[in-house]
């Protein structure tokens, strides 16, 4: 039997950028997949025949620079130019949409010219305080428990490196910082229609609604985020998320990285409060000296390490990660591509958001607080065939939405609960786009639910644990093992539910090997 | 014509508080009133013979013993009579009560459920040292983190200390504490939902947010601050309503030479070339003073009294965005007998106490969800207290005042102004509720008064009827508080000062930013401020 | 705007709990409990000198605190130990469990066993300690000082195992002192004999009004001295006294309060939680918690049984010399008793403070239990002294004197330990 450094457990993106990184560092790494392919939530599957679409993220709009360099991914075939931004387009039922162009609306369209000063004022605003964070957004958290004084002091100078912001945006930026997102929006805009954008933005993937405050941290969280070196920019990758994974899973391979699908881990071992190797569903045991879970903490702790082997506090900060999903993903095949009223032929191939005005995302985020579905849900939509024919039969069409809100707990039960989502679903998208509904060959919902049992992410939540300012950080996963390491030596977090989160940015893999080789571990 | 040394805008108890320290710092001050009689929402009104009502502000909670000592209170006359138990009334004709006995307390929860019986001293270690972190900064001036000068850095290194001083732990629970949701806090140590509410009613009461809003865990700090000393009395009636408090207010400026001048409502603050010189009453008096301290909250100082080309615009557009948002409403109530709630056993102390009749989380949050989309709630959430079974002084024997706070009530119904109509509609989800619970309630109901934001705001001045004068949101808090660059008392115009609610530390009838506000004023004027205790040292 | 109309939202049906619910309300009538012995102890309660045990009220002495005292170390004394926090743990993993839950092998624990052990958070400051009686090879019960229900509950996740809170169920006693075994023998337990220090057995007892039923008798306690416990439930709980103080008579049995109990404890060389050390479910202030190498308990801990609460951070304590204090027997010069006394080192330098001290009517000594922070009372254990405010008419007489560090118990009674117990 060979013998690793290393071995992976879960070989989505983040699995596998962290075994390509130990494995760049000259380790020898197993990454262990329980499904039959790779990539996690970040694939590309045949939904009905002929019809493909990306598994749950559809976008990517931030991806890690330093993933992408360390795992030379350019050389793996994912470049990506500005050509390639996608706009972002925010239906309206009453009249045309607003668009905005290039990076995160570098250019708005479609607004009155005193909106358009306003927008760049705050986006202008955005970029700059999401720039403050992303180096905390970006670094493995500090160490509460080890920290002097001096380190305290220095960790508050660095966030007043902000004091070359000016005193003024300074003193802006920490009133801003936990806000909620309307209230922002509401001090420097008008158009409910943008407004009704960036509330969406902000509020997508958590349990927040526009007004709750701490949601402009989620817009933050989006704008620290870069493709191609533009803040904000957000780009379909031909093929489907699939393709970013192929793009990381050739580079692992390259590196040396073994990869063994259909391996699902039933146990991690402990000897002795040290991680010693993993036992397979078949009872096959491997043994490693380091164990890096890319798969989610709480599944990590309670099921694979056992409850046994951890103290009781511990599994109690486990257990209270609020991790129950609020978003579900609709692919539908379409016999023909949809008509968005008033949106040209560009803004088909961008991201089309019905978030109407931020009351409307904030009654939608209402129900999903008392277990029931929004009846008027908010949605991103795109569609990727457009772009990209290998995806649909010759002149059917791909629509891939991410919805909101679909409580994980919905009351009356997912089995009662998804025919009645469906229909309003279907019924908010008829009205931006008469005639979808005729046009549908198939339609696949997958409620969290559906997301949790398909991708094994525990309230079907794509960050594997609330993104919120309680949750984020020092405390991400839990407070006092946010950086990467566990009670258990040897053994190793390195997936969304670690800091910084989710979305495809490969982060929490790269941050997680790199703590591993600091460690020599 | 007379100078005085300081005018005092608005007799609410941080503007007498304010006013006590500067004239018995030596100063000549005048306070300037509105209405024809001292105390702001801190009054007790004869609204109908015989009762008196305490018509807005209803429980004497988190006054500092400091100033109450300073200003000699006890001597002027307050006497603060402690509730005896509170409860929150469940549907299904039980109640969980709050018993100030520690085992009694736990016995009650237990009826409920063991484990959340047990869970309460971890409960009670965790909220109690992040009260200890906190409690410390009410009475002090919150540092400005842009600012180089040695104060300001000292400050932010105590801040710093402080932080530092805590266990990794401690910090970590700081951390997630001042973001996380009262509810999402309470999920973490109870299991049962009414309980969960009888905690969760501390962290929005004064807020328009819900119990599942990020932030709210520290509203329940807020609320819990009085606690620390264990000083009993901390949550207390004054005997006589709260214009006991502002009355013992006014008494001991008086008696200290100070002078009061009710039914003179400013029109707007003199400024010449940068610097303030007096009132113009809305007759168009003019009075002349040295400095103005104002005790109307930021928005109505700096947006109606003070001319705006006397304010830099980056100031102006801070205040415009401070967010003060009315949520609560009023209902005072005189009975020609004491209610019955036929859940309580007629010898409870709850009946001395606070009473509430949401008992879930979800209740709570649905009454928000109303306040969200522009009414009030229709299953409101209610404090109800009835301060005449401890102090028959406010109303003719045999019979009661009840007091009912309500939430959740829109500064704006729809986007319009409040109307008779609404003002009753809302009243009666009041009645209704506590009916529900007190079959002949309505019965016993000799007047009501029904005081919606739009009342509020009328007759206390308080903008949008905002209890804390602003809301006690991360972004609206110590340096933020009431905008950056302005949370030392002081204003863009030179000796113009702030010192109501809408600066640090915020609301309740805690009298600091009055005292905080007089410590920055006579540091200004180079005086000994050797009148004013320190802090308490928390230990 | 229309104001919606207010549905009334139905009530939850009411089940069996919200009546047992609301036939508890009237609980806030009584503040202090009895406990099941109530009505003999209030009988014999002369002094009327009660305090709050846990919501109980329970004697600090009943007729003479001297004389109960020495009723433990000359006759039988029969204290009430009913409110004491009991939790029963039974189920196929509760061995499993405890052995997660507390510091020392349950696995080495026999059934008819019991011993003293601690348990610990994840930081390895102490919860709390108390006895775990191991009543079958899947039933246990730990008696404790603190409430722990939520942190029981929260380590069963995972193991087969019910946790159950049974301090109002089971009444307790503890019957001590050198005729002890004489009494249980005289009132007719069979068998007593054979119980040696540790050994728990059932007994039959058939004054209930549900016949026949057990009592659980253990060889342990809290004097140092020979003695037993004894568990029964609640509705036993007066006939058992009554066949107690019955064949006790004549071997001069006594009930006794908690200040006589308390000095005997401090005899032996026992410390008590929340009065020698913080729990840390109470401890507000971070530098009040303790790790069981910081109060004596060391020895409770078991690096090779596998995982335990805290493990991790008393190996990381250890290896990186993090301890901070250290929990001393003292030996103070002359006879005042040094409570709640400052302790220096070269009487200048402040490193400690005794939690419990008094003159040892058995020893002849002036003993205490103190607190020192490490390396004093460690490795530095020379020029040790306490200051002494003795309270004389009004007026505090300041003493220095000098304490020597010594090893607990600080007497030793062979008849504690003596198989068969002596027939005294």
């Amino acid at each position: 039997m060979t013998s690793f450094d290393a071995i992976i457990i879960g070989g989505g993106h983040n699995g596998l950028v962290a075994a390509a990184t130990l494995a760049k560092a000259g380790r020898k790494v197993l990454v262990l997949e329980a499904g039959s392919e790779v990539g996690g939530a970040a694939r590309t599957e045949e939904f009905a025949p002929g019809f493909r679409a990306s598994s749950i993220a559809h976008l990517l709009n931030r991806l890690h620079p330093d993933v992408v360099k360390t795992l030379e991914l350019e050389k793996h075939g994912l470049q990506f130019g500005r050509a390639d931004f996608m706009p972002s387009v925010a239906l309206s039922k009453d009249g045309p949409p607003l668009v905005l162009h290039g990076a995160y609306g570098e250019v708005l369209t479609g607004a009155s010219s005193s909106e358009q000063s306003a927008w760049k004022g705050l986006r202008a605003q955005l970029l700059r305080y999401a720039g403050i964070l992303k180096p905390f957004l970006y670094r493995r958290p500090p160490d509460l428990a080890g920290m002097s004084l001096l380190e305290t002091v220095s960790l508050g100078q660095t966030a007043l490196a902000l004091k070359k912001l000016g005193k003024e945006d300074m003193r802006d930026f920490l009133r801003v910082l936990l806000m909620n997102v309307a209230d922002l929006l509401d001090e420097q805009l008008t158009d409910i229609r943008l407004k009704g954008l960036l509330a969406f933005d902000a509020t997508l993937g958590s349990h927040l609604g526009p007004r709750s405050p701490t949601s402009l941290l989620g817009l933050y969280y989006r704008l620290a985020g870069e493709t191609d070196g533009a803040a904000g920019a957000q780009v379909l990758p031909q093929g489907g998320m699939g393709a970013v994974v192929t793009a990381i899973r050739a580079s692992a391979e390259k590196a040396g990285v073994e990869i063994r699908t259909l391996a699902p881990v039933a146990k991690i071992i402990v000897e002795k409060g040290r991680a010693a190797g993993v036992a397979l569903d078949n009872g096959e045991v491997m043994h490693a000296s380091t164990i890096v879970s890319a798969i989610n903490p709480a599944t990590t702790f309670l099921d694979l390490v056992g409850p046994r082997e951890i103290d009781t506090g511990f599994v109690r900060k486990v257990k209270n990660i609020r991790m129950k999903g609020d978003t579900a993903k609709l692919n539908l095949a379409l016999d023909r591509p949809p008509q968005f009223t008033g949106v040209d032929a560009a803004g088909h191939k961008g991201r089309l958001v019905i978030a109407p005005s931020p009351d409307h995302v904030e009654r939608a985020f209402n129900p999903s607080k008392y277990g029931e579905f929004s009846p008027e849900p908010v949605m991103e939509i795109t569609l990727p065939s457009l772009a990209d024919p290998s995806l649909a039969p010759s002149g059917a069409c791909v629509l891939s939405a991410v919805l909101q809100y679909a409580p994980y707990a919905l009351k009356e039960g997912w089995d009662a609960g998804k025919p009645k989502f469906l229909k309003a679903v279907m019924a908010q998208l008829e009205s931006y786009a008469p005639g979808i509904g005729k046009s549908v060959i198939h339609a696949e919902l997958l409620t969290p639910a559906d997301i949790e049992t398909r991708y094994r992410m525990p309230g079907g939540h794509w960050h594997h644990g609330e993104l919120q300012a309680d949750q984020m950080l020092v405390s991400r996963p839990v407070s006092g093992w946010s950086g990467y390491d566990t009670p258990i030596d040897g053994l190793f977090l390195a997936g969304a539910g670690s800091h910084p989160g989710g979305g495809v940015s490969g982060a929490p893999g790269l941050n997680a090997a790199r703590r591993i080789i600091a460690m020599k571990g | 014509m007379k100078a005085w040394d300081a005018i005092i805008i608005g007799g609410g108890h941080n503007g007498l508080v304010n006013a006590c320290y500067l004239q018995r710092a030596g100063l000549d001050v005048l306070v300037v009133e509105k209405n024809d009689w001292v105390g702001g929402a801190a009054t007790s009104r004869e609204l109908t013979p015989g009762f008196l009502y305490s018509n807005c502000s209803y429980v004497c909670s988190l006054f500092r013993p400091e100033i109450m000592r300073d200003l000699e209170l006890p001597r002027f006359g307050l006497q603060v009579i402690s509730y005896e138990g509170g409860a929150v009334f469940t549907r299904d004709g039980d109640y969980l009560a709050n018993y100030r006995d520690r085992d009694a307390h736990r016995r009650e929860f237990a009826r409920f459920s063991k484990r959340d019986a047990e869970a309460y001293d971890r409960y009670a270690r965790d909220v109690t040292r992040q009260c200890r972190f906190i409690q410390p900064l009410l009475m002090r001036t919150a540092p400005d983190p842009t600012s180089l000068r040695p104060r300001d850095l000292g400050e932010l290194l105590y801040l710093g200390k402080k932080f530092a001083g805590l266990s990794a732990q401690e910090m970590a629970l700081t951390l997630r504490f001042w973001t996380m949701s009262i509810s999402e806090f309470l999920d973490e140590y109870f299991e049962t939902d009414v309980i969960k509410a009888n905690f969760a009613l501390s962290g929005i009461i004064g807020t328009a947010l819900g119990p599942m809003s990020p932030g709210t865990a520290y509203v329940l700090l807020h609320h819990y601050m009085g606690e620390v000393d264990g000083s009993v009395g901390a949550w207390g009636y004054a005997r006589g309503g709260m214009g006991a408090v502002t009355k013992a207010l006014a008494a001991s400026f008086k008696a200290s030479g100070g002078t009061i001048r009710t039914g003179a409502e400013v029109d707007r603050v003199l400024v010449k070339r940068g610097k303030v010189k007096g009132v113009v009453l809305a007759g168009g008096e003019e009075i002349y003073g040295k400095l103005v301290v104002s005790n109307a909250d930021v928005k109505r100082t700096f947006l109606k009294l003070v001319e705006e080309k006397e304010l830099p615009e980056i100031f102006l557009r801070r205040v415009r965005n401070f967010k003060i948002r009315g949520s609560s409403g009023k209902v005072n109530i005189a009975l020609d007998s004491l209610p019955e709630f036929p859940a309580l056993p007629k010898d409870s102390p709850v009946y001395r106490g606070d009473m509430h009749f949401t008992d879930s989380m979800e209740r709570m949050e649905r009454a928000y969800d109303d306040w969200k989309a522009g009414r009030w709630s229709v299953d409101p959430f209610l404090d109800m207290v009835i301060p005449t079974t401890l102090d028959p002084t406010m109303a003719p024997p045999g019979k009661h005042f009840m007091s009912c706070f309500v939430q959740y009530a829109p500064p704006k119904i729809g986007g319009r102004e409040w109307t008779d109509a609404d003002r009753d509609g809302f009243a009666e989800s009041v009645i209704a509720q506590i009916a529900e619970y007190s079959p002949s309630f309505r019965d016993r109901i000799v007047h009501m008064e029904v005081r919606t934001p739009r009342e509020i705001e009328a007759e206390v001045g308080l903008t949008e009827g905002n209890i804390f004068q602003g809301e006690l949101t991360f972004d609206q808090l110590l340096f933020n508080r009431p905008v950056p660059g302005y949370a030392q008392y002081r204003s863009p115009v030179d000796g113009l000062y702030m010192c109501g609610s809408s600066t640090h530390p915020g609301g309740g009838v805690m009298g600091a930013p009055g005292r905080n506000a007089a410590a920055e004023i006579l540091r200004d004027l180079a005086k000994s401020t050797s009148h004013m205790s320190p802090a308490h040292d928390v230990i | 705007m229309a104001q919606a109309t207010k549905k009334k939202p139905v009530a939850k049906a009411a089940g069996a709990p919200v009546s047992a619910r609301i036939a508890a309300q009237a609980h806030f009538h009584t503040l202090r409990l009895g406990t099941p012995f109530q009505p003999r102890i209030d009988a014999l309660a002369r002094t009327q000198d009660w305090y709050n045990w846990a919501g109980y009220r329970a004697p600090h002495s009943l007729w003479d605190e001297e004389l109960e005292y020495f009723a433990i170390r000359s006759q039988a004394a029969l204290f009430d130990i009913s409110p004491m926090t009991k939790y029963r743990i039974e189920g196929p993993e509760a061995e499993a469990l405890l052995n997660r839950v507390t510091l020392r092998d349950v696995t080495k624990l026999r059934p008819g066993r019991v011993h003293y052990t601690a348990w610990c958070d994840d930081e390895g400051f102490v919860l709390d300690d108390g006895t775990l009686f191991r009543l079958s090879p899947t039933r246990f019960r730990l008696c404790s000082q603190e409430r722990h229900l939520p942190w029981l509950l929260d380590s069963a996740v995972g193991f087969d195992v019910i946790v159950e809170e049974e301090t109002e169920a089971v009444a307790g006693l503890a019957l001590q002192g050198p005729t002890s075994f004489a009494v249980l023998r005289d009132a007719g337990f069979a068998g007593v004999e054979r119980l040696k220090i540790f050994d728990l057995a059932d007994f039959p007892h058939d004054g209930g009004p549900q016949g026949n039923t057990q009592v659980t008798i253990s060889r342990t306690g809290f004097t140092g001295d020979l003695g037993y416990e004894l568990f029964v439930s609640a509705d036993m709980a007066l006939s058992l006294w009554d066949r107690l103080m019955t064949s006790g008579d004549l071997r001069g049995i006594r009930a006794i309060g908690y200040t006589a109990l308390n000095r005997a404890r401090l005899e032996a060389g026992l410390i008590v939680a929340n009065a020698d050390f913080t729990t840390a479910e109470h401890a507000i202030r971070a530098d009040r918690l303790r790790m069981p190498d910081e109060i004596g308990l060391g020895f409770m801990i078991d690096l090779e049984k596998g995982h335990f609460n805290g493990r991790r951070a008393i190996l990381e304590a250890r290896a990186k010399r993090k301890l901070r204090y250290v929990l001393v027997g003292l030996e103070i010069e002359g006879n005042i008793p040094a409570e709640h006394a400052i302790v220096y080192h070269k009487k200048a330098h402040e490193v400690g403070l005794v939690s419990a001290a008094m003159w040892s009517p058995m020893a002849k000594r002036n003993i205490a239990i103190a607190s020192l922070a490490r390396p004093y009372g460690d490795t530095m254990v020379e020029d040790l002294w306490v200051e002494i405010y003795a309270m004389r008419e009004l007026q505090y007489q300041k003493l220095m004197k000098r304490a020597k560090v010594v090893a607990r118990p600080f007497i030793k009674l062979d008849r504690r330990t003596a198989n068969p117990p002596a027939d005294f």
